[in-house]
């Protein structure tokens, strides 16, 4: 498999009290034709963040200081504007969490996803419509025709969801970022739209780049996983290597508070403390101040990458010296 | 070049035109469908009374020259004169007289026109019904042509500051605190000293002086639209930051500009009365009559129809106005609807 989208060193940093915060700090991914590679972490690790800046989104006062993303080998972090815009939606297409909030409310749904055909491709209003409700039918949407005519408030969430799973195939993007595509649905919506996603990624070439806390969600999807935490990366590899031997204590703590894992009555594992906000976070590992198996140098120093297998790396002290526990 | 009278005229109809395209494009819309079907359900009579002024404004805007001319006056038969003109050709009286009276006020005198004048003569001898009717037009004129001024300015800074921010945003809102620290009547006056006293005049100083609060609004309201996700959405689609502007967040201020329409345009009518009360309004204007009328108030006996003619005519346009502001605001906003909505 082809490397098809390569970041390298993505730091974004907010300014704050005291000097720019990185709230994304040296992170690297690479995604495959066909793969889904599923970033992890908890909420305000960073996650939304790399996505944006992967497409160049990010929002002032927020900036990207430094890295590179490569799609298909072209640089993406130097291209003009111009550029970059017809790289969105084309390269690179979003699904955004919330899909009551993702779709203008004063216009029809097939009048958005026909804007979106139309933005990258050359086709006349006929083609596009044609395109758009043969999208529909793709997308698991019953009634295309009818349901191109509606507008957003008249949808449930699971098919506004589709509208924009819809959308974002229409340009055939390389790839394909969901940022929690299932996290505001009920769970039954959350199965079939996983389920669409694992279908068209399938069908079609598209690299997916799955943003997601659940990590049920990782299981039924992902190829190739990633833990985010503190803005970094700290544990990356294959789906069943990093779930069924997780080496990093963050990785280790996330799976043991999963419920599933717990008979009734038992009381539930958690990671002690919260996460700090990014301004105190520590310059060495930014897991220290929870870790179970910290030790001085970690706050201070930055924890070396540690390679479990030849594609399953993680960052820190405690595995370098003892091995994954 | 077209001579003054004509392109006021045009003004009017041009006005009219616009209203009529807006209202048709509306209509495509299911949602304004509804919206103004159910309008015209709650307030039958203030629509028919608004529709009763917005045709003596365009009967008074339809004008060709010739005609049987009043009397021997040379500069009529030359003159383009509207409809309205026509119908009230005549010989003028002397000077007051009382409503539906047959003889003048002072000295009794037999009147020129026989049947008399349904609300009377002002102090030239002209009818009063006339003028108030003339009124009407210059009131839609000065309401309409500035709101056309002042909401697209206002639209121009508000959302181009909330949607670009940084030193676009600085800027406007510069220029809004500086406006804003002006009282505003003297700006308005200061204005019209400049630029001359016509309607036009009277239009654009109304304009520049009141586009800041709606402004204001619509830069707060892009703010927050800005940030929801159909936007990002949009960029993320690569849309560029026009067209996400024209399609995902002027549609989305378009309740505010109808709500802002109606209601500033009572308020700009109002503030032509104040005008001519400085002596700086428009000419044929209810303001001005009133302005004329006030000596009149303290005479004895008392002259009261030209002051009550101007002032109900006024006073029922701007209810009309404000009762349909406030139908649409009730209908736009789902937060209060009724039951027998």
């Amino acid at each position: 498999m082809s490397t098809l989208l390569e970041a390298r060193g993505l730091v974004t940093s907010y300014p704050g009290a005291a000097g720019r915060v990185r709230v994304v700090d040296g992170v690297s991914l690479s995604l495959e034709a066909g793969r889904v590679l599923a970033l992890v972490g908890e909420s305000g690790c960073g996650k939304s963040q790399t996505a944006f800046t992967l497409l160049r989104l990010v929002a002032k006062p927020g900036r990207i200081e430094a890295g590179s993303v490569r799609l298909e080998g072209r640089e993406l972090i130097h291209l003009s504007v111009p550029q970059m815009r017809s790289v969105r939606g084309s390269g690179i297409a979003m699904i955004f969490q919330e899909p009551m909030t993702s779709l203008n409310p004063v216009l029809r749904v097939g009048a958005q996803v026909v804007e979106a055909i139309r933005l990258h491709e050359r086709v006349g209003a006929a083609s596009a419509r044609q395109r758009t409700l043969e999208l529909f039918g793709r997308v698991g949407i019953p009634d295309p025709s009818g349901r191109f005519d509606a507008y957003p408030h008249q949808l449930s969430g699971g098919l506004k969801q589709r509208v924009m799973i819809a959308m974002a195939l229409s340009t055939h993007p390389k790839v394909l970022i969901a940022d929690e595509p299932t996290t505001s649905l009920d769970v039954t919506i959350q199965a079939q739209i996983l389920q669409l996603l694992r279908d068209l990624q399938r069908e079609s070439e598209t690299a997916i780049l799955l943003i997601t806390h659940d990590l049920g969600v990782v299981n039924e999807l992902a190829d190739r996983v990633a833990v985010m935490y503190g803005g970094r990366i700290v544990e990356e590899g294959p789906r069943v290597a990093v779930l069924g031997r997780p080496s990093h204590p963050y990785t280790q703590g996330l799976l043991r508070s999963m419920p599933g894992r717990v008979r009734p009555g038992q009381r539930l594992e958690e990671i002690p403390g919260v996460v700090p906000p990014p301004a105190e976070w520590p310059p060495g590992c930014r897991f220290a101040t929870r870790c179970p198996r910290v030790r001085v140098s970690c706050a201070a120093e930055m924890p070396p990458e540690v390679a479990l297998d030849a594609d399953h790396r993680t960052f820190c002290f405690a595995v370098a010296e003892e091995g994954g526990g | 070049m077209l001579p003054p009278y004509l392109w006021s005229n045009l003004a009017v109809l041009l006005l009219f035109g616009a209203g009529v395209a807006l209202g048709v494009y509306l209509r495509r819309n299911r949602l304004w469908r509804e919206a103004l079907s159910s309008l015209v359900r709650r307030r039958p009579l203030a629509i028919a009374a608004l529709c009763l002024y917005v045709l003596v404004g365009l009967l008074d805007s339809v004008a060709w020259v010739g005609g049987p001319a009043a009397g021997a006056d040379t500069v009529a038969a030359h003159e383009a004169r509207s409809v309205i003109d026509r119908v009230f050709a005549g010989t003028p009286e002397s000077s007051y007289s009382a409503p539906l009276a047959t003889v003048s006020f002072y000295g009794a005198q037999p009147l020129e026109s026989p049947r008399g004048h349904l609300l009377g003569t002002d102090i030239l001898g002209r009818d009063v019904l006339y003028r108030t009717l003339k009124g009407a037009r210059v009131a839609l004129l000065i309401g309409g042509l500035t709101s056309l001024i002042s909401i697209p300015l206002a639209l121009l800074f508000g959302v181009g500051a909330g949607y670009f921010g940084g030193r676009l945003d600085d800027a406007v809102f510069f220029l809004i605190s500086t406006l804003a620290s002006m009282p505003s009547l003297l700006l308005l006056i200061a204005l019209i000293m400049v630029m001359g006293r016509s309607t036009l005049s009277v239009c654009v100083a109304l304009g520049i002086t009141s586009w800041i609060g709606f402004a204001r609004l619509a830069r707060a309201e892009t703010l927050k639209l800005r940030e929801l996700d159909y936007v990002q959405a949009a960029r993320a689609l690569g849309v560029r930051d026009r067209r996400i502007v024209l399609r995902h967040i002027l549609p989305n201020l378009a309740h505010l500009v109808v709500i802002t329409l109606v209601l500033m345009f009572s308020g700009l009518v109002l503030s032509e009365v104040i005008l001519a009360w400085l002596g700086i309004g428009v000419d044929g204007s209810w303001g001005q009559m009133i302005d004329q009328a006030r000596d009149e108030f303290s005479r004895d006996p008392i002259i009261w129809w030209n002051i009550s003619a101007a002032g109900g005519a006024l006073f029922g346009l701007l209810l009309a106005v404000n009762f349909i502001g406030d139908a649409l605001r009730d209908i736009l906003d789902p937060r209060t609807l009724r039951e027998d909505a």
